[in-house]
Order: structure tokens, then C-alpha cells, then sequence
């Protein structure tokens, strides 16, 4: 995408930890080179996302432990608030698989400066197509790929926001996506969409 | 604006000029092609319908801002409305519709079979919830602005027509849907020219469904809305 590597990147950290965020602050001065200016510290994602719109970071550092056990997996409606970010791990003990994938990129507690910053530059890649599905993107993402097909089953919003852990707001604003880049409106012209290609089977939706 | 729109005294032949898609409206009122050099009011009196009615579906059909005046919906009566409704329901359900279904019916004995039974299956959903739409407004609405104009109106019996006009967007999205479907998404490329000649037909009865609907909100509604307030 365009120069990626000029435009400096706002990025929020978020841990409880004084050593972790001091760490990632020099970390990413010295490594970064200017790309990435630290916007704003907090020990708490409720304290963050009241300052969210203000701050507009292009990347927000979490560190996991911020969110108990029973909201590990819900963390991307957490940042709602702040759609166009790339959310990154910092991982420094175990984590379940299925709650980094709620995440756009990790760094690990034994990463060097340059390996920090090229997974930001990742990080940030990946959550783009999704973020600009305003912009750029007119295949569906994955992520709506796989709200499509819940729709098509017939599943309600509520339904829909339950199984995959994200808000009915963000379910909507997916499904808003959904139709203006393929330009089909009704369920049951979605469902011909999932069938014709191979998202779902002829039985799945009888 | 007004002098740029159809008037009696125009030639019928330049309507077509004008506006092919009229070709769908005139056999509703009755009027055949053949009509020589003949005027508009004479050719609609030689068929018997109201030229006043003819004028007003032609133009609304035809200029996209058109509004019809509110005396103008007194030059013809309700039954010639309701009669020209009818017969375009059923020029849909009986010429135009079925012609389409032979053309999806083609094109779904070309493509893989799964896919075919998808698309059959989505164009006879949409063909149903048509016809569904036609007889709510011949079985209710019709009857409905009927009784109205007789004075044995039921307008206190809760119905009103502002309930109607929400109706018709449900069938106009799976239409919608259908030509994204055909033009995207299915993946048999074998049958371009029927695929080609199907969304030609689709885009020409959306299209004319449009105005269908448009006549029913410009003409019918605010008639019906004249006699309710009328009534009250």
C-alpha cells in the first residue's frame, strides 16, 4: 500500500506494567526510526477507549492479562470504538490460540526492535482491508465471508453476535458491508451467493 | 416542463419514438400497433379508453420529475384506473413473467446442475412473492378504493392505503438481487448469451415494474388519500 513506512503510526500501549511499557516505549524509539510515536499509556482498556476517539491510534499494544478470563475471546468488541486500528498481543506467557486470533498480530516478550516493528507494519496490513471496506476492498473479507454464511442459515443478528463473539452493532455493520459490495439485499439472495460459491451446502439451509 | 410533455393532439407514433418502453403500456389500454399517423386522443377514443388516463401513465412512465396535478386525477374515473392495474398485473403474470422463467429455465438446463437448481429455486421464490403482491392488491386494495368511491367505505374498519406503499421494495431487492446474481456471481461460463439475453429481459421488466409501481404512488394513492379524506 502507499508508503507505509513514512507516515508515522500512532500507537496506544495498554498494560498494567511499568516494565512492559517502558520497555515498548524505548523499544520503538529506537527501533522505529520516527514510524511510530507512542500517543498514549493506560493500565486499563476502559480508561483507553474513553480517550479513544481524541487519540485515533493507528495501533494499540494490549497486553492480554487487561481482560479477564470470560472476555478473552470477546476483545475486538472491546475496540469497537476504534475500528481502524490494528490490535497487537503482547505475549509474554501462554495464550490460547482461539483468543489471539481476536488480535491482528502478537509481539513476544523475547522479539528484537526490528522484529517488533515489521509485525506492527503486518499487524497493520491486516487489519486494513477490513477497516477500509469503506474504501478499496470489494471482495467480502474473510470475517464477513463468515458472517454472510450465518445469515444465510438464517441466524438473527443476536444469533450471529453470540457465536463469533462480537457486538449485533458490529454484526450490522458487517452485514451493511456485505451488501454494498456485492449488491444483494435480501437473506435469500444470499444464501444463492453462499451457495454458488461453495461457502455452504443445498442441506445446511433446509 | 409542461410543454415538453405528451399531449392529444401528438402523433401516437412518436410516443414510441420517444419512449419505447411504451411498447408495454399500450397494449394495456387496449391499443394496438397499426395505428397509422392517428393522434393520440383519436386513437384512444377509437379504443375506448380515457385519453386523460393514457396521457398521464405515458408522461409519468416517461419524464422522470413528472407530477400530476391533484385536479388532474379527476378526468378519469377510479374503475379505469383500477382496470389498467389489473391488466398490467395481468400482462406480468401471464406474457412477461412466464417469458423470463422459459429464459431462466435455459439457462438453468446450461449450467452445472446444483447451480441451476439454485437459481431456479430463487427465481420461482421471487415469482411467488410477485404474484403474492398482485392478488393483496386485487383482492384488497382494489376492492378496498371500490367501496370507497360506492360510499360503502370502510375507511373506519382500520385500513388505510398508507399501509400499501410499503409493499413493493421487497420484490424490486430480490430482483435487484437476481441481476447481481447473473452478473457476478454465477460461476457457469458456458451460456454468456443466454445469460446476456435473461438480464437484458430483467433490466427491461424492472424497469417497467418501476413505473408500475410509480403509477400506483402518484395516481392511485393520492386519489385514494383525496376520497378517504373525503369520507371522514
Amino acid at each position: 500500500m502507499n508508503g507505509g513506512a513514512k507516515k508515522t503510526r500512532r500507537v496506544a500501549i495498554i498494560t498494567p506494567s511499568a516494565l512492559l511499557t517502558a520497555g515498548l516505549k524505548s523499544l520503538l524509539a529506537e527501533a522505529g526510526g520516527g514510524e511510530f510515536e507512542v500517543c498514549g499509556l493506560f493500565d486499563e482498556p476502559g480508561r483507553f477507549m474513553e480517550r479513544a476517539p481524541l487519540l485515533e491510534p493507528d495501533v494499540v499494544l494490549v497486553d492480554p492479562v487487561v481482560f479477564d478470563f470470560q472476555r478473552r475471546t470477546a476483545v475486538r468488541s472491546c475496540f469497537e470504538g476504534v475500528p481502524r486500528a490494528a490490535l497487537v498481543a503482547v505475549v509474554y506467557g501462554f495464550i490460547e490460540p482461539e483468543t489471539l486470533k481476536q488480535y491482528h498480530g502478537a509481539v513476544l516478550l523475547y522479539d528484537d526492535g526490528r522484529t517488533v516493528v515489521r509485525k506492527l507494519r503486518r499487524a497493520l496490513e491486516e487489519r486494513r482491508p477490513e477497516a477500509e471496506g469503506g474504501g478499496e476492498g470489494y471482495e467480502l473479507t474473510d470475517r464477513e465471508s463468515e458472517i454472510l454464511v450465518a445469515v444465510a442459515k438464517g441466524m438473527t443478528n443476536k444469533e450471529i453476535a453470540d457465536a463469533h463473539h462480537i457486538s449485533v452493532h458490529t454484526v450490522i455493520s458487517h452485514r451493511k458491508n456485505i451488501t454494498r459490495k456485492t449488491g444483494i439485499k435480501t437473506v435469500s439472495g444470499l444464501t444463492v451467493y453462499a451457495l454458488l460459491n461453495n461457502l455452504l451446502d443445498q442441506s445446511e439451509v433446509e | 416542463m409542461k410543454h415538453l410533455l405528451f399531449t392529444e393532439h401528438m402523433k401516437t407514433a412518436d410516443l414510441i419514438h420517444a419512449n419505447y418502453r411504451l411498447l408495454f403500456v399500450l397494449p394495456r389500454f387496449g391499443i394496438q400497433l397499426g395505428f397509422g399517423d392517428r393522434s393520440i386522443g383519436e386513437v384512444c377514443r377509437q379504443n375506448g379508453c380515457s385519453v386523460d388516463l393514457f396521457l398521464l401513465v405515458c408522461n409519468l412512465c416517461t419524464f422522470n420529475d413528472f407530477l400530476p396535478d391533484p385536479g388532474a386525477l379527476h378526468a378519469f374515473t377510479v374503475d379505469e384506473l383500477t382496470a389498467y392495474l389489473r391488466r398490467s398485473h395481468e400482462d406480468y403474470l401471464q406474457h412477461q413473467i412466464p417469458e423470463i422463467r422459459e429464459r431462466v429455465l435455459a439457462l438453468v438446463g446450461c449450467c452445472e446442475a446444483k447451480n441451476g437448481r439454485v437459481l431456479e429455486r430463487f427465481f420461482d421464490d421471487y415469482l411467488r412473492e410477485v404474484v403474492r403482491h398482485f392478488e393483496y392488491e386485487e383482492a384488497v386494495v382494489f376492492p378496498y378504493v371500490h367501496s370507497l368511491v360506492a360510499g360503502t367505505g370502510r375507511a373506519d374498519e382500520g385500513y388505510s392505503i398508507g399501509q400499501f406503499e410499503e409493499n413493493h421494495s421487497n420484490i424490486e431487492e430480490k430482483l435487484g438481487d437476481l441481476k447481481n446474481i447473473l452478473i457476478k456471481y454465477l460461476p457457469d461460463l458456458s451460456c454468456g448469451a443466454l445469460r446476456n439475453n435473461l438480464l437484458l429481459d430483467l433490466f427491461l421488466l424492472e424497469g417497467d415494474l418501476s413505473k408500475h409501481s410509480l403509477i400506483e404512488d402518484r395516481i392511485l394513492v393520492p386519489l385514494v388519500e383525496q376520497l378517504e379524506g373525503e369520507r371522514r
